[in-house]
């Protein structure tokens, strides 16, 4: 347990302009704050205001748990920092040197203030050293994390994004399939198609493979799952994007696809599909 | 038959068998294996690394780059520490399957690849090890 002394929260507060000169020095020399994705002035407000909350929370707590109440504001404040750093894109060593850079001015006042108490220096370097590492550990922490919450998101959006049902024709839907396709991508397709036939009044539904780049039985699985749900609903499914080493690459599994009408690119496909519901394209003379 | 590169790559979770896959078609490339070959060998490596996960309970696929003469092969090992096959010669059955698949996986892949061979003992694991050669 350490504690900051009131005499080094003084000096601190008696010499805060100086700190946060020095301190921006330091940042500049890592080309922190050269940075054009921060402006200037609000660099210049994010030194003072941590300057601030650090000698608001360090008179009153305790400097090695930054997980106590006297800290609160001092973490919104460094999760809110490293939050946006984290959306504009910068690397987590990027927001740890934030906080680490203020060491040095920190020891350098120190070192002038006890210069002839070596004990009590000893003492208050470890307590503000302490506190900068929990603090910077803790800036860490919430910048991993926001960056895992956007990847998470990602995640989301590719998979709404990944399964556009797209109507080609009256009557006739098709859905472009890209990229893997495991339960979970195989449940949201299925869900989107089915609904989307129900809502047109669909009687073909064409599910696109040119994207899908390897089909294997689990995959097969999903797609005869689905063509059996599209016709259990009244439409039929024609399977579209087969290519040759597809092809036969479900031969030699062994995968029965018979009763299925595939077909191997998405124009062959939507041709049938026009004949089926009695179209006929040509030619204008 | 001298082994020219080797490597091994974790098959723990679904993401590791899209990895696994992954790893696989960039290695079929390099040993110079045909479209339809790149494209067999990859849905034999995404079938095992699939088992390995599903029913192994995760495991390992080790990868082999080899030669022989003018030839160039890839061979993949997938080996686990689950609950093993209790009977081989069923588990070697079109259709047949313990879980909920289409019971064609391990079959398949037989037919897929160029070498095949499953060892397993009940709790001990299964290990299982396919080749194609360009």
């Amino acid at each position: 347990m350490s504690t900051l002394s009131q005499r080094t929260i003084d000096a601190i507060r008696s010499n805060e302009s100086q700190l946060l000169a020095s301190w921006s020095v330091n940042l500049e020399a890592s080309g922190a704050s050269r940075d054009t994705r921060i402006g200037h002035s609000e660099f210049e407000g994010q030194t003072r205001e941590f300057l601030r909350l650090l000698v608001a929370g360090s008179a009153t707590g305790d400097t090695g748990s930054v997980a106590s109440n006297e800290w609160s504001e001092t973490r919104a404040f460094l999760e809110k920092l490293s939050r946006s750093r984290a959306l504009q894109g910068f690397d987590s060593a990027h927001t740890a040197h934030f906080i680490f850079s203020l060491k040095r001015p920190l020891f350098d006042l120190l070192q002038k203030e006890y210069a002839t108490d070596p004990a009590e220096l000893a003492n208050q370097l470890w307590a503000i050293s302490e506190m900068l590492d929990t603090l910077g550990m803790h800036t860490i922490r919430t910048f991993q994390k926001s960056r895992e919450e956007v990847i998470a998101r990602q995640q989301e959006e590719l998979l709404e994004l990944s399964t556009p049902v797209v109507k080609l024709w009256d009557g006739v839907l098709a859905l472009p399939m890209i990229g893997t396709l495991d339960s979970q991508r195989t449940q949201v397709v299925m869900e989107s198609l089915l609904q989307r036939i129900v809502d047109t009044g669909s009687e073909i539904a064409i599910i696109d493979i040119t994207g899908v780049p390897t089909v294997d039985t689990l995959v097969a699985q999903h797609l005869l799952k689905t063509v059996t749900a599209i016709r259990l609903m009244g439409a039929d499914a024609i399977i579209s994007g087969v290519r040759p080493q597809i092809a036969q690459t479900i031969v030699h599994l062994g995968l029965d696809l018979q009763g299925i009408v595939t077909k191997a690119n998405l124009a062959d496909a939507l041709a049938l599909a026009l004949k089926r519901s009695g179209y006929q394209v040509g030619k204008a003379s | 038959m001298r082994p020219e590169r080797t490597g091994s790559q974790p098959v723990r979770s679904e993401q590791d068998v899209v990895l696994a896959r992954q790893v696989a078609r960039k290695l079929a490339v390099e040993c110079g294996l045909r479209l339809v070959d790149q494209t067999k060998l990859v849905t034999a490596a995404s079938e095992l690394a699939r088992n390995t996960v599903i029913y192994g309970g995760g495991g390992d696929m080790d990868w082999e780059v080899v030669e022989e003469g003018s030839r160039k092969g890839l061979r993949l090992v997938f080996r686990d520490e689950g609950p093993g096959i209790a009977d081989v010669k069923l588990a070697m059955t079109d259709g047949w399957t313990s879980g909920n698949g289409l019971g064609l996986g391990l079959t398949g892949t037989r037919r897929l690849v160029d070498e095949f061979s499953l060892e397993s003992a009940p709790g001990v694991g299964t290990r299982v090890t396919i080749c194609k050669w360009n």
